[in-house]
């Protein structure tokens, strides 16, 4: 009976969902994700999915994954150990359990374990009987015989009543979880309902029953002896939505457009895990955003590049290989001098690599994988949310000094989704300034050079096509000021020169990095991009705990923060945690001769807290 | 003010034009000037893209906005800009090497699309600026430094190509036929759609006589017949030969051989025969065609559709980004 369960109140709890990759785990995931943060509390999670659409189901490579920790303070990670495992099959059981914390909640489905389906995994008896998962409190639960019930008025052919087994564990979580139940129901309504995109009355009703037995089953069973609740996060006051990496780089596309008052353009060619960005800003025509799906990577860059000289905000987007294909483009971009931002959603690589998990190995391509000497501002993402500022500030970048800028994000933020605090248009910083086009109105008496410069930033005068008088050629050649093509040596000296200071003089201007923790001490642990909640949760706890740790996160990785050079120097050693062979570190090194300790893991998977604990104390000798 | 007269020197840059002498691109160059005359733009309203090769040093030479890019891109690139600013007049001039070989992919998309692009391929059937290497466009067994024993690729019909892609119209030059290399540049530059304009022209370093077939003064005209809506296709230096139906293909024939009822009348709007004629090469006895081969004004182009859709998406959704930024679950702390 529901007496039996006793309230009691969690800090955090890391809740994993695993099933089949066509059961719907991304969507279950993300509505739990949307229940927690609209009932107060932070959220963070990670999508896992494998590479094919439908690998064979009830097979370990057909397991699809979806990761996030809710928690009543501030939320860094997808977290460590889930403390729930929802596993909605055999393989799903098999794939995850070993992952679940000691004396973990498992979640599954036991009318799917079938002789057959334990068979197809290698399940030689059944887990749930064995003893064989005595370390966990599992919860043998017969959805579909409880679903098929529930839903026994309704003329529906029962695999289509089976399907609605996500909202009934959506029901059992959100009564386990103490969470409001006016939320799911809403939502229901709002995906099927009448006034939905695609309304599906039965499917409405179904779920909306569905998911009332999960609520039900969690009331009257006495399988469950404890239930959870969770004050609300302190967090920033103000509006907020959760969002997927993805679709926040879509939204800072359009937005960055309306503020520099440039049609948003962007040119680009499906690639994973970057797709969902393209999808998301396909849909923004309303907003005049122009997306030119191409046919390769390399039309995809080539169409931006185009729009830009036409004089739109453009962009591409792109994930590793993809962005190998854009190498010479992308030099173009710099050698015109024309604003481009290029979205880069990391993955595992090399070549193909992994193209579904997550990895930061493309900083050293970011930064070297073009001919000639040819730099590039880089920014970083550190989370799903800050996604949307990042391409914002890219864009700035990109038009302030006309470059390329490089937004590295990768599969994790990208995928992993996260509360965002929604700015106003009015409040986002307006870009008209830095777009400044050559007018001859603006000059009068001067006639228009093509590179010649703002002194401070070093940015060319840039009259774009249609503006009266002021035709002129470029090109990729090396060219003289006057964009006449020029084999002069010394020319040539003088514009690899200018182009790097360009960049190198952007670091002047950057924000200054900021240190968490005491700015001088025994080990300094240094983030980029993805890694920052890892890093930052860890460095929080060592704080915590008294150790001689301090965090720095980079935002802009090339060029570095002004001060990063002074900030090393104060500390005994410094680690930098990567999701790559220690491309940063390599980078620290060369700019800063210091010794510089790299934590290396390319597993697909993000860096879990304890990871970087770990080193930090082995490191201190602890 | 004389010099916003649209004339062919209205268009003409400063830069010393640094082709070879007795090349084909000065042709051309020409011709493509008068295009522009009749497509009736100022110069500050004209942009024109190249990639890389011989050819693509042709916007330094034009007093326009030019953009000389990478090699093979430069439909890609322009069609960026034509819908970045569809207000442009914009105008691609590649080569063989650059349109069919490492830039193939992005040549069919465009003429796929019907972009409103003025696309030119100078044709030499060479590699020019890297000194002489055959390309898609070379005859099987012709000599250069990469095939010193003879091509032994299968040439391709960039027009048949276009034509297989949908294309809206196609026509085809020759650097010594000026007029009609005028002719095509005009009507190409009134087009609206993907211009599909194929110029033959000479090299004179690395593949001179690429078309000396067809510029023979004694017996060039057998072997070509230039193209003329609503005219019979009757060719040959002294017009003794025309073309007729042979079943679902077309043969040559004598004049005087058949009747002049089945002397097949040019429709530069009939696709079938438009594929038909731009594949026709002499080593089938067949002419190769020369002028307007097909045009058709009915297709929309990509770049129309690109804003009419932007449009009816505002018309019918009408959000700004502050409303895309707040949908879905929101809620307020």
């Amino acid at each position: 009976m529901a007496e039996n369960a006793k309230l009691t109140s969690a800090e955090q709890i890391v809740v994993k969902f695993t099933g089949d990759s066509g059961d719907g785990m991304q969507l279950i995931g993300n509505q739990l994700t949307a229940l927690a943060a609209l009932d107060g509390n932070d959220v963070n999670s990670l999508p896992d999915y494998p590479s094919e659409i439908r690998a064979p189901t009830g097979t370990i490579a057909g397991v699809s994954g979806f990761q996030m920790c809710l928690g009543d303070h501030k939320i860094y990670t997808a977290g460590d150990a889930p403390d729930v495992l929802v596993a909605f099959n055999p393989a799903a059981l098999k794939h995850s359990a070993k992952f679940v914390k000691a004396g973990g909640i498992i979640i599954t489905n036991s009318d799917s374990f079938t002789e057959k389906a334990m068979t197809k995994v290698g399940y030689e008896s059944n887990p749930l009987e064995d003893g064989s998962l005595a370390g966990y409190d599992v919860k043998a639960i017969p959805m579909f015989t409880l679903v098929r019930e529930a839903l026994a008025d309704m003329d529906m052919p029962n695999p289509a009543k089976d399907r609605c087994k996500n909202f009934f564990v959506m029901g059992v979580l959100c009564w386990l979880f103490n969470k409001q139940q006016q939320l799911v129901l809403d939502f229901i309504q709002e995906k099927f309902g009448p006034n939905a995109k695609k309304p599906k009355i039965q499917i409405a009703e179904a779920n909306t029953k569905a998911f009332k037995a999960g609520l039900n089953f969690g009331e009257t069973t006495i399988m469950f002896q404890e239930r959870y609740d969770m004050g609300a996060a302190q967090i920033e006051k103000g509006l907020y939505r959760n969002i997927t990496g993805n679709d926040a780089a879509a939204i800072a596309i359009a937005a960055a457009g309306h503020k520099a008052g440039l049609q948003p353009f962007i040119g680009s060619y499906p690639i994973t895990p970057a797709t969902d960005l393209l999808h998301l800003a396909s849909e923004f025509k309303d907003a005049g955003l122009v997306t030119m799906q191409m046919e390769d990577e390399i039309a995809g860059i080539c169409s931006a590049i185009g729009a830009s000289c036409a004089g739109n905000l453009a962009f591409t987007t792109t994930s590793g290989p993809g962005l190998a294909l854009k190498t010479e483009a992308a030099g173009m971009a710099l050698i015109l001098e024309v604003p481009l931002v290029i979205v880069n959603v990391q993955r595992g690589g090399p070549c193909t690599g992994l193209p579904t998990k997550t990895e930061q190995s493309d900083l050293l391509q970011a930064m070297f994988g073009r001919n000639g000497d040819s730099y590039m501002p880089i920014i970083a993402a550190n989370s799903p949310a800050d996604c949307f500022d990042a391409t914002f500030q890219a864009a700035k970048i990109a038009l302030k000094y006309r470059t390329p800028v490089v937004v590295l994000t990768d599969g994790y933020i990208g995928q992993g989704s996260c509360p965002w605090k929604v700015p106003t248009m009015d409040e986002l910083e307006d870009l008209t300034p830095y777009v400044n086009f050559w007018k001859p109105e603006d000059h009068p008496g001067e006639e228009y050079v093509s590179y010649k410069r703002d002194p401070e930033t070093l940015a060319r005068d840039w009259a774009i096509p249609g503006t009266k008088g002021c035709q002129h050629r470029i090109g990729t050649l090396e060219k003289d000021e006057t964009g006449a093509v020029s084999h002069d040596p010394m020319n040539h000296h003088n514009m690899t020169v200018i182009r790097k200071a360009k960049i190198d003089n952007l670091a002047a201007v950057l924000p200054e990095a900021e240190i968490n923790g005491a700015d001088s001490g025994k080990i300094l642990v240094i983030s980029w991009g993805g890694t920052y909640g890892a890093v930052k949760g860890a460095v929080d706890r060592l704080i915590a705990d008294g150790k001689s740790v301090s965090g720095v996160n980079l935002r802009w990785v090339w060029p570095f923060p002004p001060n990063l050079g002074e900030i090393i120097s104060k500390f005994d050693k410094v680690l930098v945690p990567e999701l790559n062979m220690g491309q940063l570190s390599l980078l620290l090194r060369a700019k800063f001769l210091v010794d510089v300790q790299s934590l290396s893991k390319v597993q697909g998977d993000p860096f879990r807290e304890y990871e970087v604990i770990d080193k930090v104390n082995e490191m201190l000798g602890e | 003010m004389a010099d916003t007269q649209l004339t062919k020197k209205y268009f003409a840059s400063n830069a010393e034009v640094k082709w070879c002498p007795g090349c084909g691109d000065y042709a051309i160059m020409n011709a493509v000037r008068q295009g522009m005359v009749a497509a009736g733009k100022p110069r500050d309203e004209v942009a024109i893209v190249s990639g890389i090769g011989c050819s693509s040093r042709f916007p330094y030479y034009m007093e326009t906005y030019g953009f000389h890019t990478i090699h093979g891109r430069a439909a890609a690139i322009a069609s960026g800009v034509k819908v970045g600013n569809p207000k442009l007049d914009v105008w691609v001039i590649s080569g063989d090497g650059d349109s069919t070989a490492i830039g193939g992919n992005h040549f069919i998309h465009a003429v796929r699309r019907n972009i409103n692009l003025n696309y030119v391929l100078i044709n030499n059937k060479i590699y020019g600026l890297t000194k002489g290497q055959y390309s898609p466009c070379s005859e099987m067994g012709q000599i250069s430094k990469t095939s010193p024993y003879g091509v032994i690729d299968y040439p391709m019909a960039p027009l048949k190509v276009a034509m297989g892609l949908g294309a809206t119209f196609i026509a085809r030059g020759l650097d010594a036929k000026m007029k009609l290399s005028e002719e095509i540049c005009i009507r190409g530059a009134k087009h609206k759609g993907f211009s599909m304009m194929e110029i033959y022209a000479n090299c004179v370093i690395y593949n001179d006589g690429a078309h000396k077939q067809l510029v023979d003064k004694a017996e060039g005209d057998n072997h070509c017949i230039v193209l003329r809506n609503g005219e019979k296709m009757i060719f040959g230096n002294e017009e003794q030969f025309c073309l007729v139906q042979d079943g679902f293909a077309i043969k040559a024939a004598k004049v005087a051989d058949v009747a002049e009822a089945d002397i097949l009348v040019h429709d530069e709007t009939n696709a079938e025969v438009g594929t038909l004629l731009a594949g026709m090469r002499p080593d089938n006895g067949l002419p190769i065609a020369l002028g307007i081969i097909y045009a058709i004004e009915d297709k929309k182009t990509y770049d129309d559709m690109v804003y009419e859709q932007l449009a009816a998406v505002k018309a019918k959704r009408g959000r700004s980004v502050d409303d895309i930024m707040r949908e879905g679950h929101t809620w307020t702390v």
